[in-house]
């Protein structure tokens, strides 16, 4: 095989040339890319090959699959809107292999431990590789060097903006929705598998040549709201079940029960607080990780104390969050993802609670986005180093275990504070150079540990401000030094050449790679 | 010590005949287990060290754990054994109780096998030292050690005792020793609840050279008790600053508090155990604590009366916080002066409700403001309004200021808000 050629981009990583035979952009700086040319367009279609009636129903999945012209080597779209609950990707990718087809492109919105099932068919090349993220026994496959291609990791944003500039174009979307009409319209409000809303599936429904709605609750036209629109869709399908919601509540989203983690989102409550973050007005992102929404809490208890309403909050709703609108703490809810089945009941029901979609919050390729209006996001790493530069996509020991999900987008927010423990079952959190870089440190501002705070000498403003909180102040050095005077300095991961999966930054140009384990 | 040592080894050398099919295990391993390891040694007459690794940190941690067995191995001159270690991040410390309890096992070598001593200075604690919180942590649970003093708890308790399965006695012992010497517990005053006698005398022994503050003598009922520990601990350090924290968790151990909180100079103050001291009279605990009432009373009298301090026990419903507010606000007002804590969330609550309060520190500033005039007006006899303040008076008020500054309650520059009659 060709060795592809590699060069080092503006974040110091080293980034192959091209990637799957398609050539790749290196990372340039935050903001430095500006493409130029126009936005991606998909055929024209015409109405009059549509049935005039609406009536756009096909007996099954597989019949939907054979009219959009499934063959090898397409590239096809599902949506993480149930969270390891999703039954659409497997049902997808069962059919494939069961016609024989090869080399397939899966494009995810996310994976979830339930696409465990997908290993077979990436191992007999009914799937070539996946474009999105890796989790858990994926990622390890895909470290392990066994997936056909190369992986591509992008953040929500991202794959809007893959969509939006063509970089990724997308044959057959397939979505999931808990309500559709015959016509294509289609929520994830209402029926026995409500999911919340259908922000994920909204570019591909706009950009893909072919769309698919499945639902196991068709109601008569009009379905509405109809958060995707029937205009854009091919096919619709009725199901037995489209997805589990009760599976959206998966791993991360309950509050920590570990005192250590309290302690850790308590200090970053604090932190908020003394810095004036939290203020009338203010705005806030906490993420789905257990001590996220433990901060949420002592962000709820500090605002009831001072009597603080915030001007809005962004979700992945939950409970928590549900509960802090209904108590009047904050105006509005934008809500990008449900959490849980409060966060459901309360988007169907609660005017205030306002899905949106990558594209109002994330997207690159528009004209300005949500992200940089929130005070302050409260976010999760897996590893954190000197320089502020931060990972979520591989572990210190170099496997590709998670995906980044709004991660990256969500660092455009006024300030970015990670809450992180100095070290998870002897392995330290803070490094000397993260494993795989997936956030600029410039971005990042606090990291708070359960031993001390670590501010971003860029963040003059916020050292100062907190400079005589009594809060446990320290630099990132100090952070690191005792992180290893407790677990020992551990052996930097070992990886062979081979690129097994790359990672985009928000922009689609390259921040870094992931490579096979030795 | 040497002879002892040419003994011990002349011992072992039968042991290990007789150990040879033997396999020792120590430690644990499972789903939940994290930050621990379970070791499995066998010896054998040939065939060198074999040794089988499955560690979560291997590719981080993989050569040093390895290079930590081997020392360990030479450390105690075992050259042929099959060792298996499933690590689910241990650090070092746990590692080397682990296999040093398993080693233990096959060879009875007493020698011990001390990892290097953390920076962390052995503080010895002042007798009148705050003790309002203390932190129980389970004695064979090195997961609950390593951030044990992040809580800030006035004391950290590793237990040896109840919290330990007697199956898990000896590597308890070992793990806390271990613990001792290198777990930072910042400001915390480091204690260890020994077992009951006569075990817990053997505790001493391992325990008493390892930067401990406190020995706690769980089920105290007679001084002679107190007295076994106080001389053990001598005898293993001749000028040992360790104090002692008697528990009385009985009613003869109620009925001879007085005896016991004054049997040794050691003692800095006598707490009670109430689960246990209500199964002995034969009721049920409850919340308000009636059945308990005489107990804490009787138990409180005897502390003053001998000059120590009387430490409630442990409230054990960890969800319940309103009703962990009352029994502090209550053990408070009965005189006693700190409360056990089963989980960090506890320590909070608890320290708050101990906490000077505003118009108790406002008044212990009038009373050193009154008695700082008289002395340099040279006055012997000083009095605030129409009451006599005497020393002890004028002491318990500093004890006051200086809480109410620990706790921000009051600023160190005070006195300019106090005008000098």
């Amino acid at each position: 095989m060709k060795k592809i050629k590699e060069h080092v981009n503006a974040a110091g990583r080293t980034v192959p040339e091209s990637v799957n035979g398609k050539p790749a952009i290196p990372f340039k700086g935050i903001g430095k890319y500006r493409p130029d040319g126009n936005k991606y367009g998909p055929g024209i279609p015409v109405c009059s090959d549509y049935p005039s009636d609406g009536d756009k129903l096909v007996p099954s999945i597989k019949d939907a699959l054979i009219r959009s012209g499934l063959r090898d080597g397409m590239t096809i779209s599902t949506h993480h809107h149930f969270r390891n609950g999703d039954m659409l990707a497997n049902t997808v990718f069962d059919i494939a292999h069961e016609m024989g087809i090869k080399d397939l492109v899966w494009f995810p919105s996310a994976s979830f431990p339930c696409h465990t099932h997908l290993i077979p068919y990436l191992e007999d090349g009914t799937i070539h590789h996946i474009e999105g993220s890796m989790n858990g026994p994926l990622g390890r496959f895909t470290s392990e060097g066994k997936m056909r291609g190369v992986g591509v990791l992008r953040s929500h944003g991202g794959r809007y903006q893959a969509v939006q500039d063509g970089e990724v174009r997308i044959d057959i979307a397939v979505i999931g929705a808990a309500s559709a009409d015959p016509f294509g319209n289609a929520n994830g409000l209402y029926g026995p598998s409500a999911s919340g809303l259908l922000g994920f599936a909204l570019v591909d429904s706009q950009y893909a040549d072919k769309v698919i709605v499945v639902t196991d609750n068709l109601v008569d036209f009009p379905c509405v709201p109809w958060q995707i629109q029937g205009n854009y869709v091919d096919y619709t399908v009725v199901v037995d079940k489209v997805g589990d919601p009760g599976q959206i509540v998966s791993g991360t989203t309950r509050i920590t029960t570990s005192p250590d983690r309290l302690y850790l989102a308590e200090l970053t409550g604090q932190f908020c607080d003394q810095a004036g973050i939290i203020r009338d007005g203010f705005s806030f992102q906490t993420g789905a990780g257990g001590t996220s929404l433990a901060v949420g809490e002592y962000f709820r208890k500090i605002m009831k104390e001072k009597n603080i309403k915030a001007r809005f909050a962004r979700g992945g709703s939950n409970t928590y969050l549900v509960s802090m609108l209904e108590e009047g703490l904050m105006d509005y809810l934008l809500d990008g993802q449900t959490f849980d089945l409060a966060g459901v009941k309360s988007m169907a029901e609660n005017p205030k609670h306002v899905w949106t979609s990558p594209f109002t919050s994330y997207n690159y390729h528009s004209k300005g986005n949500f992200a940089g209006m929130v005070d302050v996001v409260i976010l999760g790493a897996t590893e954190i180093d000197v320089n502020f530069n931060a990972n979520v996509v591989t572990h210190s020991d170099g496997y590709l275990l998670h995906g980044i999900g709004g991660w990256q987008n969500c660092l455009f927010s006024k300030t970015v504070i990670l809450p992180v423990p100095l070290f998870r079952d002897r392995v330290p959190v803070i490094r000397d150079r993260v494993t795989t870089l997936c956030g600029p440190g410039e971005l990042i501002d606090v990291i708070i540990t359960e031993r001390g705070i670590a501010i971003n000498p860029l963040r003059t403003d916020l050292i100062s401000a907190v400079k005589k909180s009594g809060l446990p102040l320290r630099t990132i050095e100090q952070l690191k030094k005792e992180a290893e005077q407790i677990c020992g300095k551990p052996s930097p991961a070992k990886f062979k050449e081979k690129v097994v999966a790359v990672v985009k930054w928000v922009d689609g140009t390259l921040l870094d790679v992931v490579r096979l384990i030795d | 010590m040497f002879r002892i040592y040419r003994i011990t080894i002349f011992a072992n050398s039968l042991i290990n005949l007789k150990n040879m099919s033997k396999t020792s295990t120590a430690g644990n391993h499972g789903e939940d287990v994290r930050s621990d390891c379970l070791v499995k040694i066998s010896l054998s007459t040939k065939g060198g060290i074999k040794l089988k690794l499955e560690s979560r940190v291997e590719r981080m941690y993989g050569d040093q754990i390895r290079s930590l067995i081997k020392d360990m191995l030479s450390f105690f001159q075992i050259k042929h054994a099959d060792i298996l270690l499933q690590d689910s991040g241990a650090l070092d410390f746990v590692l080397a109780a682990r296999i040093e309890a398993a080693i233990r096992q096959l060879i009875g070598d007493t020698r011990e096998y001390l990892l290097p001593s953390a920076d962390n200075k052995v503080i010895p604690s002042d007798r009148d030292r705050t003790r309002f919180t203390r932190l129980y942590i389970p004695g064979n649970t090195p997961k609950l050690m390593l951030n044990a003093g992040i809580h800030k708890a006035d004391c950290i308790i590793l237990d040896l005792e109840d919290s330990v399965a007697p199956a898990k006695k000896e590597e308890a012992r070992l793990l806390v020793r271990n613990a001792l010497r290198t777990v930072n517990f910042f400001k915390s005053e480091k204690m260890v609840r020994i077992n009951q006698l006569p075990q817990g005398l053997e505790d001493l022994d391992i325990i008493i050279p390892q930067n401990v503050n406190v020995i706690l003598i769980p089920k105290t009922e007679t001084p002679v008790q107190v007295k076994m520990v106080a001389d053990r601990i001598v005898k293993v350090d001749k000028g040992s600053k360790v104090w002692i924290i008697p528990i009385i968790e009985s009613a003869l151990g109620i009925e001879n508090a007085f005896l016991i909180a004054s049997a040794s100079p050691k003692i800095v103050a006598v707490a009670i155990g109430l689960e246990d001291y209500t199964a002995d009279i034969g009721v049920n605990r409850t919340k308000s604590g009636e059945e308990s009432l005489y107990a804490r009373l009787r138990l409180v009298n005897a502390c003053k009366a001998a000059g120590v301090q009387p430490l409630d026990s442990v409230f054990t419903d960890v969800a319940d916080a309103a009703g962990l507010k009352e029994s502090a606000v209550r053990s408070k007002s009965l005189g006693f002066e700190g409360m056990g804590c089963i989980h960090p969330r506890q320590i909070g609550i608890v320290q708050e409700c101990f906490m000077p309060g505003s118009e108790e520190t406002e008044k212990a500033c009038r009373i050193v403001m009154a008695f700082e005039a008289a002395e340099s007006k040279g006055l012997g006899v000083v009095s605030l309004g129409s009451k006599m303040i005497d020393r002890p008076v004028v002491k318990r008020a500093l004890t006051t200021i200086t809480l109410a500054e620990r706790f921000g309650i009051l600023k160190k520059n005070w006195r300019q808000g106090y005008e000098k009659d």
